[in-house]
């Protein structure tokens, strides 16, 4: 029987497996990245793919090991370089004399003879369209409440009294999403997860700053390779809003009932009406999105040589002086420390915090 | 009326300035170029730009700062695809953009979008817009559109048979200038595959395409091969092509010449930091993995480039290529 595998995203694993382990098929879980894993990705890649590539790469590497002989992955049309690395993956893999099989899975409304083979060929249990669904049904349901509960950490963390608390019940609930099987099962984990989270001693006076972090949807979504930013983030007391969940993705693109009023295309249109693909357009939407909302600062994060993020970044600064709100730009790679990170992070909210005092400062003697 | 046009000389200026330059004639528009590209252009561009854009597009950052106090107005069409199939890099589709919001002091941008997939005649319509912006007669745009087609096809035409673009152009321009000289065919000839806006731009690319003249090197370009040929390529053995438009030939050609190209070497000439070049790249490479009849090298370049370590290398390369000519007839 054939082992499958896939991309490794933040904790969105745990539902990918209950999803094709539900379809019959028996799954290699990807390692969390680590120091090898980026040895092994950068080694086989070339230089100047962006840094999910290489990751994949080396978590790809990683899983062959384990066994794995099949991989599970998304396509795409472009002009993202993200739509091609499934080939270039194959390929390298070739090379090097795995001989994996890939699924790739493209956008099933201009490919919907393609989406329904891979489901067939996913379908191990011949499970009949319905409870194909339905398993489709509670994977979602799961993945939304692992979304709402990483959301709700972001709030938490910079709140806690004793520094690191909220990571530590993190972890521990998402053990229990993880084993709830059924809806009602997951529904009922995430309410405890919640109530878990919010009973987490807390200072309700401290002043807190909000941070909006905006970019590339892999380096957002996998903590491993931001460096675990919003937990740094959250230690220094600021309390972070993605703007990119893997829910809520899809959902934003067509969601017109914003607090604003306007999607983050519409946003965006007046600096970059075009779609440059990845995240670059939803970037500057967001941090302009943000900035009515009234957040302290921004902070983008793009893997090195990402194409749509380089766009963004250079109209960046004329959004950041239009809307007087900071933004600090990273471009990560594996050669990013973390204490330099840290570092940059800290004198960032330094300033912020200083800037929002002035205003406050201001305020009351105006007001 | 009168209105001075700024074009810079960088970017699509390689693969289209012909059909512009026609078309704005036509219709009564003065056009101005950034001319070729200098240190201090260069310079001016790094500085402007963002570290981590590519040097093509620092190029043009530093062509638009040049020009910017020489004409009325810019023309950086926002081109999105033209052949129905691939779209171009998505720094192209968003360079108005990067070059309005990161330059100040800037005359008005004609930032048409051309979008070939939005219709047959998407393109003529944007053409219909720039002539509105200059207030011609949709009559003398479209005379004017037609015109300039006829001459990006006597252009290609002249790509086809092995000149590069600024020869072509020049030629082009003397229309008194009769005789074609074509370039003398050598016993060496090696592909040069890359972009057009690096490969032919000799300050970026470090004068390669005359190095190798010098070296007594022939040499093939993606731009020198028919079109036609390309289309009917397979993708060296992808399920599917590359989404953008220089990357895919670029490909094509590569798996054209690695099979029946008849050329003794190939050449790929990359920019340091470029997206669609990283997979490109390793594409080729893999492909060229297969072929180990025919060497293959990739060079870099970036606003660092020496001449001298170019030149070792090339000159390495060509004489290892001519030895290994010399050798292997007698072996057969």
């Amino acid at each position: 029987m054939s082992k499958l595998t896939f991309p490794r995203m933040g904790e969105s694993w745990r539902t990918f497996k209950m999803l094709l382990e539900d379809l019959g098929n028996e799954v290699v879980v990807p390692p969390r990245p680590s120091k090898r894993t980026l040895d092994l990705g950068v080694r086989y890649s070339p230089e100047f793919a962006c840094f999910p590539l290489k990751i994949l790469m080396g978590t790809y590497l990683e899983t062959v090991e384990m066994g794995a002989d099949t991989i599970v992955t998304s396509g795409g049309v472009g002009p993202c370089r993200a739509g091609e690395y499934a080939m270039l993956h194959h390929k390298i893999l070739k090379d090097l004399g795995h001989d994996i099989k890939m699924i790739v899975f493209e956008p099933p409304r201009l490919q919907p003879f393609n989406f329904i083979k891979n489901v067939r060929a996913l379908n191990k249990n011949r499970t009949s369209i319905r409870g194909i669904v339905s398993c489709i049904k509670r994977a979602w349901r799961k993945l939304v409440a692992l979304d709402n509960v990483e959301k709700l950490s972001h709030v938490v963390r910079p709140r806690e009294i004793t520094r690191g608390t909220t990571s530590k019940v993190y972890r521990k609930i998402l053990e229990w999403i993880d084993q709830a099987y059924t809806t009602e099962q997951i529904i009922e984990a995430e309410a405890a997860a919640s109530k878990a989270l919010r009973d987490v001693p807390q200072d309700t006076n401290r002043e807190i700053l909000k941070v909006g972090i905006v970019g590339e949807i892999y380096v957002l979504l996998e903590p491993a390779s931001n460096l675990e930013m919003e937990e740094t983030l959250g230690h220094l007391g600021v309390e972070v809003e993605r703007s990119m969940f893997l829910t809520g993705w899809t959902r934003d693109n067509t969601w017109t009932e914003t607090t604003e009023m306007m999607t983050v295309k519409e946003a965006a249109a007046p600096y970059l009406p075009e779609l440059v693909g990845g995240h670059g357009r939803d970037s500057i939407g967001n941090t302009i999105l943000c900035a009515k909302r009234g957040f302290d600062g921004m902070i983008q994060i793009a893997p090195f040589t990402c194409i749509p993020e380089i766009v963004a970044r250079t109209i960046l600064p004329r959004v950041s002086r239009d809307y007087d709100i900071p933004v600090l730009t990273f471009f990560l790679d594996e050669q990013t420390g973390k204490a330099g990170m840290g570092t940059r992070l800290e004198a960032f909210t330094d300033l912020m915090r200083r800037k929002k005092r002035m205003q406050k400062k201001q305020l009351t003697l105006t007001g | 009326m009168g209105k001075r046009l700024g074009i810079p000389s960088a970017l699509l200026y390689y693969v289209y300035y012909p059909f512009w330059l026609a078309f704005f004639n036509e219709i009564g528009v003065q056009v101005v170029t950034s001319k070729g590209t200098t240190k201090s252009i260069l310079d001016k561009g790094v500085r402007e730009a963002l570290a981590d854009a590519c040097v093509p597009i620092k190029l043009f950052f530093g062509h638009v700062m040049e020009l910017k106090n020489k004409c009325d107005c810019l023309f950086i069409p926002r081109v999105v695809c033209l052949n129905g199939k691939t779209i171009y890099c998505p720094k192209f589709l968003g360079l108005p953009d990067m070059i309005r919001h990161s330059l100040d002091g800037l005359p008005p941008i004609i930032d048409v979008r051309i979008d070939a997939r939005q219709g047959r005649l998407s393109k003529l319509k944007a053409f219909l817009e720039i002539g509105s912006y200059f207030g011609v007669g949709r009559n003398i745009v479209f005379k004017a559109y037609c015109k300039a087609m006829l001459v990006l096809r006597r252009y290609h035409r002249l790509l086809r048979k092995g000149l590069n673009p600024l020869e072509a152009m020049e030629y082009l321009e003397n229309p008194n200038n009769k005789k074609l000289t074509l370039p003398p065919q050598t016993n060496l000839k090696f592909a040069v595959l890359g972009y057009p806006y690096s490969i032919y731009d000799s300050f970026i690319s470090v004068n390669l395409l005359d190095k190798l003249k010098n070296m007594g090197v022939s040499v093939l370009t993606t731009e020198n091969i028919n079109p036609l040929i390309l289309a009917w390529q397979k993708n060296c053995g992808l399920p599917k092509r590359l989404f953008w438009t220089f990357s895919d030939a670029v490909l094509k050609a590569a798996h054209y010449l690695f099979r029946r190209g008849r050329v003794d070497a190939v050449l790929h000439l990359t920019a340091f930091g470029c997206g669609p070049d990283s997979m490109l790249n390793k594409f080729i490479e893999l492909e060229a993995k297969q072929h180990g009849d025919i060497p293959f090298m990739t060079l870099m370049i970036d606003e660092h480039t020496g001449e001298a370590g170019m030149t070792t290398r090339l000159e390495a390369f060509v004489d290892m290529v001519r030895r290994r000519k010399e050798v292997s007839p007698c072996q057969n």
